[in-house]
């Protein structure tokens, strides 16, 4: 980190994520050519907790891959804790994704072969090889938080919906990245399992301080959010305080 | 210390590697347990037709070489002696070939003796042998006559092994007779035999033992006696026709006959030229089960291939996981060449188990079948080479688990 800038935001504080025109296109060079996000700008400052919201197709996912280097932009830049991160090779992106975010998705994705303890390590194991003590303990610490204390040993697939969803929360966390990116991490979850999930994103913004960026459907849940972001067609159409969000907006989540 | 740490460090990566690895083997046991068995099977086949063939070789070669010396050194032959031909002029000559007569080793005890210093030959032995008529009463028969230093000669054929009657005597006047002659002439041991060598060199001798070498031209023909009854008859005082040589490795006998026939510039010949046939059939024999053996390791590498491929797919999704959470495509390359390894590694150490115990009941259902013996280094050798090709054919799929877009799999359902 000392090498590259950090950039801040007007209020001091670190800039933990900053895209500026970024464009994702699918396909191409090809007649299948599908040009998914447009000059998309943001930035996203340590300790924030932002709604990404739009309507089905409109590129949320799409641009979640991109700001976690699942996937590769089109064209534009995109900095992660000040570290440019075009011309990154393979393995430098795999890097800087392991050291900096955390994911969360839809469908809980968890390794069913492994236990809650074990995939709550993965991130660690996959970095560092077998784990420590320290390790162990933040990772048994963190099932705890999430209220399952009890499960770490068990398959997860023994777990409920929500269960995994939490386990999968514990996950991301585990390394302390920066950044934790959640695809509709309620989606798939009933309204109180939703609310009991949502509410270990606020307490681990609070606590931990990283930034997250979560895609939802739920304008309950997008209001809890200080800041929402909405993208229409790959635009950013409203990028501000989740209160002045435009009535317009929330009737068609 | 950069080295200990990068040591360290690929140690502690592959820790996760092997974990993933066995876990995902273990997560689908059926289909683990499907394709062990087939490797297995083909390991099993692999290692009991290797083992049978060299069995059934070595038990060829033994028998073969059992009535035989691995090399043979005898007198040079007589050839006509040319005066020498005028510069530029041709010479037409009409050759008949010199007959052969008996004829001794120059110096053969020195011969023997330097032949001695070469640990490598763990015999040699002298032999004089030549034509005679054994007759008994009324009845002729044409014989070998060999005489023969005993000491040495059991290195060569250890006779007592091959006696059915009598002892193995070749002391005085006493002889040892195959039981084929003894059949044709009726003599029992105690008979007398008249030995007659022409030019009126005969001998009447006493028959002390009576063996079955198991080749009728040998169990016929032979009489062996000592050296010196031998050297009498025949009129070769003091003389031998042929040294005969024993050595470990059958196979170098070609190479040591050379180096012989150098060193004495006698005419030497080894087993394997005058057996030429024998391994010409054995080294086919060969080829065959080695296109076998290849054929079904091909089978097998396609197998952990085809069910590596389908894993792949299967497992899309949790690799697309991986990726998200950090791991590097090199992790997943070789999580899944673990995978084909540990198949390998596994299948041929049942395949491996299998073969023993079909070589066990092999070995039991006759015993007067040869026994096949399973060398520990062929067993070694399959579990290592099935391992390997579970490396190789886990490579194509695994490249291909490699490469998925992480974005792309996280989706797949
Ligand atoms: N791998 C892909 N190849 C081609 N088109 C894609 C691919 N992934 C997504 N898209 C397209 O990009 C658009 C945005 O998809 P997505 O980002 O999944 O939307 P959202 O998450 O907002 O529902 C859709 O039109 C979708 O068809
Ligand atoms: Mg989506």
């Amino acid at each position: 980190m000392s090498k590259s800038q950090i950039l801040t935001h007007a209020k001091g504080q670190q800039v933990v994520l900053q895209l500026d025109k970024i464009n994702k296109i699918f396909n191409e060079g090809t007649p299948l050519a599908n040009h998914v996000l447009h000059d998309v700008s943001l930035q996203v400052s340590r300790g924030e907790l932002v709604a990404l919201v739009g309507t089905s197709g409109s590129g949320k996912s799409t641009l979640l891959n991109s700001m976690g280097l699942l996937d590769v932009y089109s064209s534009g830049e995109l900095r992660i804790q000040g570290h440019l991160t075009q011309g990154m090779s393979e393995q430098q992106r795999t890097q800087l994704r392991s050291e900096s975010i955390g994911f969360v998705f839809q469908f809980h994705h968890l390794i069913s072969a492994f236990s809650a303890i074990d995939n709550v390590l993965m991130p660690l194991m996959l970095r560092f090889g077998k784990p420590n003590k320290e390790q162990t303990e933040y990772a048994k610490y963190l099932l705890n938080e999430v209220g399952l204390a009890e499960y770490a040993d068990k398959p997860t697939n023994r777990l409920s919906g929500g269960q995994q969803q939490r386990v999968a929360i514990a996950r991301a966390l585990v390394t302390r990245p920066a950044l934790v990116l959640a695809d509709e991490p309620t989606g798939n979850l009933d309204t109180q399992t939703a609310d009991e999930v949502f509410d270990l994103f606020e307490r681990f913004n609070v606590e931990h301080k990283c930034a997250i960026v979560i895609v939802t459907h739920d304008p309950r849940l997008s209001a809890r959010c200080p800041r929402t972001i909405r993208l229409t067609d790959g635009r950013i159409v409203y990028d501000g305080a989740s209160a002045d969000l435009p009535n317009e907006f929330t009737k068609t989540v | 210390m950069l080295f200990v740490n990068s040591i360290k460090h690929l140690h502690n990566s592959l820790w996760i590697e092997w974990r993933i690895a066995i876990r995902f083997l273990a997560d689908n046991p059926l289909q683990t347990l499907l394709i062990s068995v087939a490797i297995s099977v083909g390991a099993a086949v692999i290692v009991f037709i290797t083992a049978l063939i060299m069995g059934l070789q070595s038990n060829i070669i033994d028998k073969t070489l059992g009535t035989q010396a691995h090399i043979r050194i005898e007198a040079t032959q007589q050839h006509n002696n040319f005066s020498e031909f005028p510069d530029g002029k041709y010479v037409w000559a009409m050759e008949s070939p010199r007959a052969q007569r008996l004829q001794s080793i120059n110096n053969w005890q020195e011969v023997r003796d330097a032949l001695d210093q070469n640990s490598v030959f763990n015999t040699v032995s002298p032999l004089i042998s030549g034509p005679a008529f054994a007759t008994k009463g009324t009845a002729r028969a044409s014989v070998a006559l060999m005489g023969i230093d005993p000491k040495r000669y059991i290195g060569i054929i250890n006779l007592k092994d091959y006696l059915t009657d009598g002892r193995f005597s070749i002391e005085a006047s006493d002889i040892l007779i195959g039981y084929q002659l003894a059949e044709d002439l009726g003599l029992q041991t105690g008979d007398k035999l008249r030995i007659d060598a022409g030019d009126n060199l005969q001998s009447v001798m006493n028959v002390a033992g009576i063996f079955e070498l198991g080749v009728r031209e040998l169990d016929s023909r032979y009489v062996y006696t000592s050296l010196k009854q031998a050297q009498t008859l025949l009129n070769l005082p003091g003389g031998i026709t042929i040294l005969e040589i024993k050595i470990d490795d059958v196979f170098s006998a070609d190479y040591w006959a050379q180096r012989t026939q150098k060193l004495t510039g006698l005419y030497v010949q080894s087993w394997m030229e005058s057996n030429g046939q024998l391994l010409n059939a054995l080294s086919s024999q060969s080829m065959t089960t080695q296109m076998i053996r290849i054929f079904v390791a091909m089978s097998v590498i396609f197998g952990i291939a085809s069910v590596l491929a389908v894993s792949v797919v299967q497992r899309t999704r949790e690799i697309g996981i991986l990726r998200a959470m950090g791991s590097s495509q090199q992790q997943i390359l070789r999580v899944f060449l673990l995978q084909g390894g540990l198949l390998g590694l596994a299948g041929s150490l049942l395949g491996v188990f299998i073969g023993f115990t079909l070589i066990e009941i092999f070995n039991a259902i006759d015993a007067k079948l040869f026994v096949i013996r399973l060398e520990s280094s062929t067993m070694l050798s399959a579990i290592f080479i099935a391992t390997l090709a579970g490396v190789l054919a886990a490579m194509v799929p695994a490249r291909r688990a490699a490469k998925y877009d992480p974005a792309v799999a996280i989706r797949y359902v």
